[in-house]
């Protein structure tokens, strides 16, 4: 490890304790609303990240991310759903084996979460078998399939999930400690991963799959490899979101979802976990913001209506402007590193001395 | 040729037929550890598809390629390459967003030993590995002469320089036999020239064994100690380059016969 690499982690661990310290702080100055934006935007920074590997690293279109949100939210829920609940929630059809036996305490939501992770990496591995083999539009089709499918199963396969009622009442478990954890986690390893040997490998397979194959990789292991994390992290952020909001339906991870973090790493740039990152934090907290063009409104005389879904118009219009004028997204592929952090610090001081 | 060395390709009646059209038809030949051979023939005549067979790129219909003593026949590209044979394009295929340097550091992924993991978690182990491949790539930059633009996007290269960082990051897998697609295609007198004793020296310095394809027959005649011309698929001639230009066949094959 040289110089420079040892001075970025020590940063990356100055930043960890800085975030540690922000977390801290806002534990007890900042009130429920704004604690809950964040926590939700760091949950759709675990997501997007990891789908960016897969389309924007990779080049692979996948469409599926809200399935392995699903899966992830769905093991979560079920393994730390207290055994009273349990039996309150399944009135329609008695819960199945073996999530009736038993339930986590508290103390392993780790693993709850780490295995609705590895389940959700599981299912990829699975789905990502034959799919993978396919190229472009294909492989968005047969992906955007299969998260229709985890739905479908959602809704009908009531004696583990309770259909279209949900299973509610699950624990909060979920704070600002696990969520902003679970980001700087997340971006941290896909981080590490993409600057490595392996990193280039899915980048070549993004800019030319003949020539890569050619240069000795292969193709179907690596995509089935970064399909996989994908899915864990995917998993995972499921698993988190269904512990903040309490509640899991089929309805909280349709099509939308993945429209949703579509439009995060499009806006960000395909490639850019940067990217992916600030437009995460960014679209969590415009979707609050503009619950204001949903409201009701009195102009004069005039009273209109609101008019449910109207924040998805103007995320769509955005997304036009921004194909129009940006076509590779605010940050294209480029990434912020520390070095250019440094850099950015030591103009800044230059042209302050200078005045 | 006398055969002091061992013979390190071999096509055995390799046949490919795309639906009805025969692209390399009963196509035999063999090469030697160190020899420098040209391949040329009309357009069509089938030559880069003799190439995307031994790369596997193709399975070919009917026949068998042996590298090294053991067929490799149906094994995919990854595999080929891995075991010593490295290639490259007709159609520059360079990664274009990528840097030059990180289009050479890709060719080395094939013998990393970091895991997955250990890049993941960025361990020490990972660490010294990276520093070795990325002291190793910028030798080879050196090497084809790319040293100062390393940082700089492959896609912004000028031609010649893409063809020749395209030589570098083949010759990045640690090849034993590289196959040179066209090398001189678009490159002034001057830079074929260059390009012929680049050849040469690589051909010297990182002990290969070269196959090429080439239209520009000074190139050809110029290095190559044997050369095997193709037309419609077969091979209609072979032998030194004093021979080839010899054969009636071959002029036939490229200007044609006289008619009365």
């Amino acid at each position: 490890m040289s110089g420079a690499e040892k001075r970025d982690l020590l940063l990356t661990g100055l930043l960890l304790c800085l975030l540690m310290l922000g977390v801290w702080w806002a534990q007890t100055h900042l009130n429920a609303y704004l604690i809950r934006i964040f926590n939700t935007a760091c949950i759709y920074v675990v997501a997007a990240t990891a789908y960016n590997l897969v389309n924007g690293i990779t080049g692979q279109f996948s469409l599926g991310p809200n399935g392995f949100m699903a899966i992830g939210g769905y093991t979560v829920a079920l393994l730390m759903l207290p055994m009273t609940q349990k039996q309150e929630v399944y009135f329609l059809q008695p819960l199945m084996w073996p999530f009736n036996a038993f339930s986590f305490p508290p103390s392993l939501f780790l693993l709850a979460l780490l295995l609705g992770g590895l389940l959700a990496a599981l299912v990829a591995i699975l789905i990502g078998v034959p799919t993978l083999r396919l190229r472009g539009d294909y492989l968005a089709i047969a992906t955007f399939g299969f998260g229709e499918i985890i739905i479908v199963l959602a809704n009908n396969f009531i004696p583990l999930t309770n259909g279209a009622l949900g299973i509610k009442g699950i624990p909060e478990y979920t704070n600002l400690w696990w969520t902003v954890g679970w980001a700087f986690w997340t971006v941290f390893v896909l981080k590490n991963l993409v600057n490595s040997s392996f990193g280039r490998a899915l980048k070549a397979i993004r800019e030319d799959e003949v020539a890569a194959e050619a240069m000795g990789i292969n193709l179907f292991r690596h995509k089935l490899l970064a399909f996989a994390l994908s899915g864990f992290f995917a998993g995972v952020a499921g698993g988190l979101f269904v512990t903040l909001i309490s509640t899991v339906s089929p309805t909280l991870f349709t099509f939308t979802m993945t429209f949703n973090l579509l439009i995060i790493i499009v806006l960000g740039g395909l490639g850019s976990l940067t990217g992916s990152t600030i437009t995460a934090v960014l679209f969590a907290f415009l979707q609050e913001g503009l619950r204001e063009v949903e409201a009701p409104h009195t102009i004069g005389s005039w009273t209109f209506p609101g008019i449910p879904g109207m924040r998805m118009v103007v995320f769509s219009v955005i997304l036009v402007i921004l194909m129009i004028f940006y076509r590779r997204g605010l940050f294209g592929r480029w990434e912020l590193s520390w070095q250019e952090v440094l850099n950015l610090l030591h103009r800044g001081k230059k042209t302050h001395g200078k005045s | 040729m006398e055969s002091r060395n061992s013979r390190i390709l071999y096509l055995e009646n390799l046949t490919i037929a795309f639906g009805g059209l025969l692209a390399v038809n009963d196509f035999s030949l063999e090469i030697f550890q160190g020899d420098l051979v040209g391949l040329i023939g009309p357009n069509g005549a089938g030559k880069t598809t003799v190439f995307n067979l031994i790369s596997g790129q193709y399975l070919p219909t009917r026949g068998k390629v042996w590298f090294d003593g053991r067929e490799i026949t149906g094994l995919l590209p990854d595999k080929i390459t891995a075991l010593g044979i490295a290639r490259t394009f007709q159609n520059i295929r360079l990664f274009g967003d990528l840097s030059v340097l990180e289009n050479v550091l890709v060719s080395f992924h094939v013998r990393t030993r970091s895991s997955f993991l250990s890049s993941m978690f960025s361990l020490p182990r990972f660490w010294q590995e990276e520093k070795q491949i990325r002291e190793e790539a910028s030798f080879l930059l050196e090497a084809v002469g790319l040293k100062d633009m390393a940082s700089e996007r492959a896609r912004s290269l000028p031609y010649g320089q893409q063809r020749r960082l395209e030589i570098a990051r083949a010759l990045a897998t640690h090849p034993k036999l590289l196959l040179l697609d066209e090398p001189a295609a678009g490159m002034n007198p001057q830079e074929t020239q260059e390009l012929m004793e680049f050849i040469q020296r690589i051909r010297r310095d990182f002990n290969l064994t070269i196959f090429l394809i080439e239209h520009d027959m000074k190139v050809v005649m110029g290095i190559c100690e044997r050369i095997t011309v193709m037309d419609f698929g077969m091979k209609i001639a072979e032998g030194t380059p004093e021979e080839v230009r010899n054969d009636p066949r071959v002029i036939e094959a490229y200007l044609g016969v006289e008619t009365r």
